[in-house]
């Protein structure tokens, strides 16, 4: 609440962040499908500094038997930061913290994919951290949710996600580590563009009802922006050299 | 919308607005037909469908498919047909009505690691696939290469009207088996024939987004047969 003290400039008179990026923009994004060749579908992102690896299988077979559902697939994600990913090493074992986002990014994902479809089987998500920078499950689910494409798993909608937030009582698009650190407020979002749905929304900080629709429609704005990269990063593997 | 009628889509994209049945791959969602997975979608008559890239075998009736024997019972056999359900082969089907499974025998027929060609019966929701070996063509496979390749390609490898098929199996002398679950099995008495198939397949494999590929595989088979 009210945000750490520092002497860290924000934002400035120009309106220009601490790391010069203007208050609605994101970091360079830039994605990449079917990236590795044992999973059945993945994708690698490089949102600002944070590199991530996500890989998924399925659907398959559930192990242990007794998670399988009769009615409908499971879907089961695993988020895993390296413990060189951030400055000091991490633990390796699952944290309290990756085990939540584990939990967030598949209840992000269970909307769009189309389980019901593959009753008695499970499918898996992969996430792998390589390199933290802030907004990792923002990160991770946009890479998730193109490895989901890649596998060829039926989806309602493409899932985009994206942070929204408030440092120096101006709401901003795409917090990074140190804004997260410092800033007022961080709300990652998770969207699916074309069914105009949100899936993921999460707030850490305070905002005024008129802050928090203006986050919001920022948000979105910012999840449409990451669509189109991700649409891009599965044309490039799938129409590439085919022409349309 | 542009009213091509063939395009590239990804999840999520809107194919069409118009009165169209929803076939395979596409959703309805309040008028909107959506694609629900990366393919090339295809409006044809009244029916919207898209062509999967990608993806795994989902077993459908009537398909033929290869399979591998991975275990049995006392009354029937599993077999991995590539694809997340593993297919029932009952004894019944090999035996016959008369089948007594005290007293046969189901290795003495298939045992572990026997390859088949087989046919799904019957798979819905709350069963693994059912399938059968009592068919003309089918059955078990004693001789010839397995080559593995993305089930979505499987209709690549046949072509038009077979025609991608018939040209490989004409320049090479080969008896190809393609199965819809992505498995093919090679078989040739001129083992040179029989690896020039296997390359002509797996060409098909990597390169099933080209145009002309039937010329281009044709090009391929004749350029090295001297």
């Amino acid at each position: 609440m009210g945000g750490r003290e520092s002497d860290l400039v924000l934002l400035d008179e120009n309106g220009i962040r601490c790391d010069g990026r203007r208050v609605d923009e994101t970091r360079k994004i830039s994605i990449k499908a079917g990236v590795l060749k044992n999973a059945n579908g993945s994708a690698y992102i490089e949102f600002g500094d944070n590199k991530i690896l996500a890989g998924v299988f399925g659907p398959r077979d559930v192990h242990p038997k007794h998670m399988a559902d009769t009615d409908t697939g499971i879907l089961r994600c695993r988020y895993h930061m390296s413990p060189f990913s951030v400055g000091e090493r991490k633990n390796p074992a699952p944290s309290r913290r990756e085990i939540e986002i584990g939990k967030v990014i598949k209840e992000a994902l269970r909307p769009a994919v189309m389980l019901e479809k593959f009753p008695r089987t499970a499918v898996d998500v992969f996430v792998e951290v390589l390199q933290a920078d802030g907004g990792t499950r923002c990160a991770a689910l946009d890479a998730a949710s193109v490895a989901l494409a890649d596998a060829g798993i039926p989806m309602r909608d493409m899932v985009s996600a994206c942070a929204a937030g408030k440092v120096a009582d101006t709401i901003i698009l795409d917090v990074n580590n140190e804004e997260d650190q410092a800033g007022q407020a961080d709300m990652p979002m998770g969207y699916m563009p074309n069914l105009k749905k949100i899936t993921l929304l999460q707030l850490d900080g305070v905002l005024t009802p008129d802050e928090f629709k203006k986050c919001v429609e920022t948000g979105i704005e910012g999840c449409k922006l990451v669509y189109e990269i991700q649409k891009q990063a599965l044309k490039d593997k799938f129409f590439a050299n085919g022409g349309e | 919308m542009a009213d091509s009628k063939r395009r590239y889509v990804i999840p999520g994209d809107v194919i069409t607005t118009g009165p169209y049945r929803p076939e395979q791959n596409v959703i309805l969602e309040d008028k909107k037909i959506i694609a629900t997975t990366v393919g090339i979608s295809e409006i044809y008559d009244d029916t919207v469908k898209v062509i999967p890239l990608t993806g795994m075998y989902i077993p459908k009736s009537q398909d033929l498919v290869i399979g591998k024997i991975v275990s049995h019972s006392s009354l029937s056999w599993e077999a991995d047909i590539n694809s997340c359900y593993v297919g029932m082969l009952p004894a019944s089907d090999v035996f016959g009505r008369n089948f007594q499974p005290d007293t046969d025998e189901l290795t003495s027929k298939l045992k572990k690691g026997d390859l088949i060609a087989a046919r799904i019966v019957n798979f819905d929701r709350s069963r693994d696939p059912l399938i059968t070996i009592a068919d003309r063509d089918l059955g078990k496979i004693d001789s010839g290469e397995l080559v593995k390749i993305a089930p979505s390609k499987v209709p690549r490898l046949i072509g038009k009207h077979g025609t991608m098929i018939q040209v490989i199996e004409m320049a090479t002398n080969a008896t190809i088996t393609i199965g819809q679950n992505g498995l093919v099995v090679v078989a040739c008495d001129n083992p040179d024939g029989l690896l020039k198939a296997k390359k002509a397949i797996q060409m098909v494999d990597e390169q099933a987004h080209m145009a002309n590929l039937t010329d281009k595989v044709k090009e391929m088979l004749e350029s090295n047969s001297e």
